[in-house]
């Protein structure tokens, strides 16, 4: 079954619970969808290695054919393709490479080339059944989602997959919780936690995906998120104290079960159960 | 007038809180809210809105079934797999490219505009903000950051502000980039763990990448000392000033539930620090020069 963490406001502790549920399970697969800022891998201490690059079939324009009709310009809207009184132009980093100006050219001068916009990688040795992939944006790119799209087809449906999404409700997020099959929303009991908690709660039941909530730092600020969720029904799957030890083995990149063992039956049951209501027949 | 930045990387990091004091700090400055797919600023500033107004983002694809054929040509074109097999559109999916309008030999398909987000002019107690509130699972979030910008800079003119302060969204993409371009210097936030670093190193790459001059302040120094003179060993390798060191503190969060900045809640220590903060930021920012603008929509 494929489970995502995800949660409207940053920093809440998604990539710790996603590192840690995922030691706790047997047979898993991790993806770490936060292509902005892929930090996953720095819990875990295996070697990456470069799976694909995540390219965008990019136009090039042979400027003998080119008679400067500007129909590929008329056509982008993305304005990734700019017609002047004697030259053509395209701006790689604004196309979304949906092929449109290459159906258009009535002289077929354009032609795809592919553009590299990011990576995916892999652990190197995933003996022991865990496998780990990431998607890691290029710097001074904008667009995520193709690469977490590219990173969401090395899901192995056989087996589990814990999905660690960006933070907000945007697009990326929606591509990286599309398809799963339960989804953990996290949050911290404080006002910020509790307005964004609302916002990934509107989120996940516009696409009609099981959910529950996990309070980190329970104890920092008030009770309006229990309140909140206790009035709107929605299912408290854990709660995690305010602990310096936790938040000091995060500061160094340690997940917490290795340390702190009685947490990872915690997480074996908090798996169990999602798995056995939400699961299905088969995974 | 100057733009300035207040930025983080990875979420968390206590960026909002900064950014709200600062507001609260400066004396003549508009507010800018561009985390507009979780915007919590207004939880403390408390905005009276004065005027909505529509943000439509891209088109999106709608079909005519009375038309439609289930030819399925367009479904083969799109790339981004918007189309299902019974030829209806997932809206999220849809990129509004425009390329399945095209070539519908029906002509079942037009592209239709849709509100992708609200855009807001509000007043605060310490001055004009603008601000706003992306739709769920939309993807113009750059455009509209660029929008928020717009009319923070309007406001600006209008109320004769010399500052505009913006509070920035998580991450390096797209509405990362423009919430920064053009700005005269960014404020990162960072915290001394191993993915506050990552981030931070990240988000300075990006800093680099588009020209803009950024300093950092390390929040909650004391929760891992050892990581905190990393992060002061990188930035002086790197150039970068580090403008602050603020300890772990509760008042943020008492602050925060009284829906007031750290500045207005207390006179006590941390506060004091986060005054000389800001002191130490508008230094920084005096000796920045204007910076060629770039402009980059989503
Ligand atoms: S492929 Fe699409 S987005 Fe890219 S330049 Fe052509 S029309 Fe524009
Ligand atoms: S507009 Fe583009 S992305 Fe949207 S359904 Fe049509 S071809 Fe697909």
């Amino acid at each position: 079954m494929k489970i995502a963490i995800a949660s409207g406001k940053g920093g809440t502790g998604k990539t710790t619970l996603a590192v840690n549920l995922a030691l706790a399970l047997e047979d898993v697969q991790l993806f770490d969808c936060d292509v902005e800022e892929p930090n996953c891998h720095l819990f875990l201490d295996l070697d990456l290695i470069k799976v694909e690059d995540v390219n965008i079939p990019t136009p090039e324009i042979d400027k003998s054919k080119c008679d400067l009709c500007g129909k590929c310009s008329e056509f982008c809207r993305f304005n990734a393709i700019a017609v002047l009184p004697k030259d053509v132009m395209v701006f790689p980093a604004l196309c979304h490479g949906c092929g449109g100006c290459t159906i258009v050219c009535p002289k077929e001068a354009i032609i795809e080339k592919d553009r590299s916009i990011g990576v995916i990688d892999r652990n190197k040795n995933s003996s022991g059944g865990f496998e780990f992939y990431r998607g890691l944006l290029d710097i001074g790119e904008p667009m995520a989602s193709p690469v977490i799209s590219a990173l969401k087809k090395h899901i192995d449906t056989n087996r589990t997959a814990i999905i660690d999404a960006p933070p907000g409700t945007a697009c990326p997020v929606i591509t990286s919780v599309g398809n799963v099959d339960y989804c953990i929303l996290v949050t911290e009991s404080t006002p910020f936690g509790l307005h964004d908690l609302m916002l990934a709660v509107d989120m996940v039941r516009i696409l009609e995906i099981p959910f529950g909530v996990i309070i980190n730092r329970h104890d920092i600020g008030d009770e309006k998120v229990e309140e909140y969720c206790n009035s709107q029904g929605i299912t408290i799957l854990m709660k995690i104290p305010h602990d310096h030890k936790i938040a000091r083995l995060y500061s160094e990149g340690i997940p917490f079960i290795s340390s702190m063992p009685e947490w990872k039956d915690r997480f074996v049951n908090l798996f169990e159960t999602i798995k056995q209501e939400y699961g299905g027949v088969g995974s | 007038m100057k733009q300035l930045t207040v930025i983080s990387g990875k979420g968390g990091t206590g960026k909002t809180t900064i950014a709200a004091a600062f507001v609260s700090l400066a004396k003549n400055a508009v507010i800018a809210d561009c985390d507009v797919d979780a915007a919590d600023m207004h939880l403390i500033l408390k905005p009276q809105v004065q005027e909505t107004i529509d943000f439509t983002g891209l088109d999106v694809a709608s079909i005519d079934e009375s038309l439609c054929t289930q030819c399925g040509k367009c479904k083969d074109k799109c790339r981004f797999d918007a189309i299902s097999n019974d030829i209806t559109i997932n809206i999220y999916e849809c990129e509004g490219c425009g390329v399945c309008e095209y070539i519908c030999p029906e002509r079942a398909i037009s592209m239709i505009p849709r509100k992708a987000g609200d855009a807001y002019i509000s007043k605060t107690r310490f001055g004009p903000m603008a601000h706003a509130r992306l739709g769920i699972g939309e993807e113009a979030s750059g455009k509209l950051v660029s929008f928020v910008r717009i009319n923070a800079k309007k406001l600006a003119e209008k109320h004769n502000k010399d500052m505009i302060i913006i509070d920035g969204p998580p991450g390096t993409g797209c509405s990362v980039i423009a919430s920064i371009t053009g700005v005269d210097m960014l404020v990162i936030v960072t915290e001394p763990s191993v993915s506050g670093i990552h981030d931070l190193e990240r988000v300075l790459g990006v800093a680099d990448y588009f020209n803009i001059p950024a300093v950092v302040c390390v929040n909650k120094y004391d929760i891992n000392k050892e990581n905190t003179q990393l992060i002061e060993k990188y930035c002086s390798e790197n150039g970068v000033g580090i403008v602050g060191k603020l300890p772990y503190d509760e008042t943020p969060t008492k602050a925060m539930l009284q829906e007031m900045t750290v500045i207005e809640y207390s006179n006590n220590d941390f506060s004091t620090k986060v005054k000389d903060l800001w002191e130490n930021v508008k230094k920084h920012l005096h000796e920045t020069s204007g910076h060629t603008l770039l402009t980059m929509a989503k």
